[in-house]
């Protein structure tokens, strides 16, 4: 039945037949989006007298909120830390192969480089939402290089950076613009690192704590000032001690302001972290928690030595490490493994009961649907 | 005046949605020619809601051509509160059919003239050519939608203030907490229901059976205002055997749930629901007045 127009011209489209997630509960409801927004059916009816123009049947099927993946450094062959000079061919590639693992929305990652790199690379990113080409991409995420060389992890070390003063200046000159920038890791043990903090902070920039070897007084400082994010919690940081948690402690710490949470990324991909170790931050912290994949160019690929940004890697199964070592060096799980696994632990996605993904849509459009 | 007595809530639930169901057929409304059905809220018409939903989507009935008037709602209260009445019709009814909004009527609570949206909601039902089967539960003090212990029984739309009673029997659906209730409401009257072709009245649970005692067996009181359907040239009961605990005249029960019994008072039976109307209309074979098929013993 059409609707009646009443408010808005653009086709109503009313998904049945399906389980939703609310109230962190798995509903049997009907989901309702109209122009790339969820609607309250109930003020359709009654409101504006509306109705469905058309339904798709989701033959019992779980919808969820598409992924967003906010610490991917590449995937499919592509690294998004290479100095290349299409650049936008590259996140295009990776954005459209990654809807397969209904990803929605990602922040292109970039490892600790020389300035050369981010002044080449960072302009040919675009903010753009996502559709039928591709996942959508909310800005860039800096992975470094102001991190601590004592917990660089795969980062090269002779890119690594202090802050010279507490402003954006040393930001500006590394980065060369901070436009496209969503994100970025930084230490807080360093020197003027909390001016810093303020100042991206104010500018709408996400500071996210990570590849640091601060203490949880540290930790606190930044979040005060501004932080609101964890990278890959327990990799790269000290680890959890009774007498000074570090940044871990953050999850429990009640010098965060009231009204802000402290979000922290994890890598469920059953390498980076023990299950054990990921219930015990969920437990602690569970509104905090935000599943990343870290992937790096490899994933996707088969096994073999690959590069990520200055740094020759080797893969061996489901592990990634620094050629010649046993650092791990990001992750080749895909996002919907990571959330299987975080579960034996309009942008949406079905879903069926293992939680593998059949169809993506974005803006309540299908832009992937799983071959049978 | 008819009284059904089913053996359990689901049961009476089926045998009232069913008869809805039937009604609604033998009807065959169009396109100009629309089925009016009064409706209740509360925990006791949701089996029926379910059942009817059901025939729907079996593809049995469609609700296109029927419009609805709700018999009351909170004052104040906002349309989109979980327990607002606009909500509970939503959530255990209007989304799961056909009907189109246009052609549903609920009193809006939020009016900023409450007097003038009860007068309009009047005028509504007139256009409408008036309610066709008007369905309506009881109260613990036997009201009729929110007609409490007191009300006029020729009275029309408009706002009454809740008895303590209702406000205590309410307070389940808000935490259990008697601040959180509305205390005020826009309810159809006495009379509104009264002017309804038919009326069939839900009334399942023992809680419930003192009330329908008085509405029944005693005389037409305003006290229990459910009392003034003695007086409607076609009232239906529909209640299961708890709600019929008080009730003097039935002078025994079934020995087991297959028997159908004749009764001394031929209005009062215990009916097995198997009898399918349906079939019959489906096949516009035969057109019969009665529902119900008794077998004497």
């Amino acid at each position: 039945m059409p609707s009646n127009k009443s408010v808005s011209d653009a086709p109503i489209c009313q998904f049945v037949n399906c389980r939703i997630l609310r109230d962190h509960k798995l509903q049997r409801e009907d989901l309702w989006v109209r122009e790339g927004q969820i609607l309250d059916p109930e003020k359709l009816f009654f409101d504006e007298k509306g109705f469905a123009d058309k339904q798709v049947d989701c033959e019992g099927l779980i919808i969820a909120p598409g992924f967003i993946d906010v610490q991917i450094n590449g995937g499919f062959g592509v690294d998004f830390s290479q100095p290349s000079s299409d650049v936008a061919s590259g996140v295009r590639l990776v954005g459209h192969r990654i809807l397969e693992h209904g990803v929605t929305s990602f922040c292109p990652t970039l490892v600790t480089s020389p300035p050369s790199v981010y002044h080449q690379v960072l302009p040919q990113i675009t903010v753009q939402n996502g559709g039928q080409h591709g996942a959508g991409v909310l800005g860039v995420h800096v992975e470094g290089p102001f991190i601590s060389a004592q917990k660089k992890g795969a980062h090269p070390e002779q890119y690594l950076r202090t802050f010279s003063s507490p402003g954006l200046s040393d930001l500006l000159q590394t980065y060369g613009t901070l436009e496209r920038v969503r994100v970025v890791t930084l230490a807080p043990e360093l020197e003027h690192s909390t001016g810093v903090v303020r100042e991206l902070s104010q500018r709408g920039v996400t500071v996210s704590l990570g590849h640091s070897a601060a203490n949880l007084s540290q930790a606190e400082d930044a979040v005060q000032s501004g932080a609101s994010f964890i990278t890959h919690l327990f990799n790269a940081m000290l680890p959890f001690h009774h007498r000074d948690p570090g940044i871990v402690g953050l999850l429990t710490s009640d010098r965060v302001p009231p009204e802000r949470t402290v979000f922290y990324g994890m890598i469920s991909d059953g390498i980076h972290t023990n299950p054990a170790a990921l219930r015990i931050a969920h437990r602690a912290h569970p509104k905090g928690i935000v599943l990343v994949t870290d992937a790096i160019m490899a994933m996707g690929l088969p096994p073999g030595r690959h590069t990520l940004g200055q740094q020759v890697l080797e893969i061996q199964g489901l592990h990634a490490y620094v050629a010649g070592t046993k650092t791990l060096s990001g992750s080749i799980a895909t996002m919907d493994m990571c959330v299987r696994h975080f579960r034996h632990a309009s942008d949406l996605v079905l879903l069926d009961d293992d939680l593998n993904v059949k169809a993506t849509y974005i803006c309540g459009e299908e832009v992937w649907r799983k071959k049978t | 005046m008819k009284l059904m007595i089913l053996n359990d809530y689901d049961q009476a639930s089926e045998w009232a949605a069913k008869y809805i169901r039937n009604k609604l057929l033998q009807f065959n409304p169009g396109p100009g020619k629309y089925f009016t059905l009064g409706l209740p809220t509360g925990s006791t018409p949701l089996g029926c809601y379910k059942k009817l939903i059901e025939y729907y989507k079996k593809g049995q009935i469609s609700f296109q051509y029927v419009k609805t008037f709700n018999m009351d709602e909170y004052v104040g209260l906002p349309r989109e509160h979980p327990e607002s009445y606009h909500s509970f019709m939503w959530n255990n009814f209007f989304k799961h059919i056909d009907i189109r909004a246009e052609n549903t009527n609920i009193l809006d609570g939020n009016a900023a003239d409450l007097q003038a949206e009860c007068d309009a909601f009047e005028d509504k039902i007139k256009a409408a050519g008036g309610i066709q089967l008007f369905v309506g539960g009881i109260g613990p003090d036997g009201h009729i939608a929110f007609n409490e212990p007191g009300s006029s029984l020729v009275s029309r739309t408009r706002v009454k203030t809740l008895a303590q009673d209702t406000i205590i029997a309410n307070a389940r659906f808000f935490d259990g907490d008697l601040c959180k209730v509305p205390t005020m409401a826009l309810t159809v009257g006495v009379g509104t229901v009264m002017d309804a072709k038919e009326v069939m009245i839900l009334i399942t649970g023992a809680h419930k059976a003192f009330a329908l005692y008085k509405a029944i067996e005693e005389g037409v009181n305003h006290m229990w205002t459910v009392s003034a359907f003695q007086q409607h040239p076609q009232t239906l009961f529909v209640c299961d055997e708890d709600a019929t605990l008080e009730l003097s005249n039935v002078s025994c029960r079934p020995p087991s749930i297959n028997t159908v019994l004749c009764m001394q008072h031929m209005n009062y039976v215990h009916i097995q629901p198997i009898y399918s109307l349906y079939k019959l209309l489906c096949a516009h074979t035969t057109y019969i007045n009665s529902y119900v098929h008794i077998q004497p013993i």
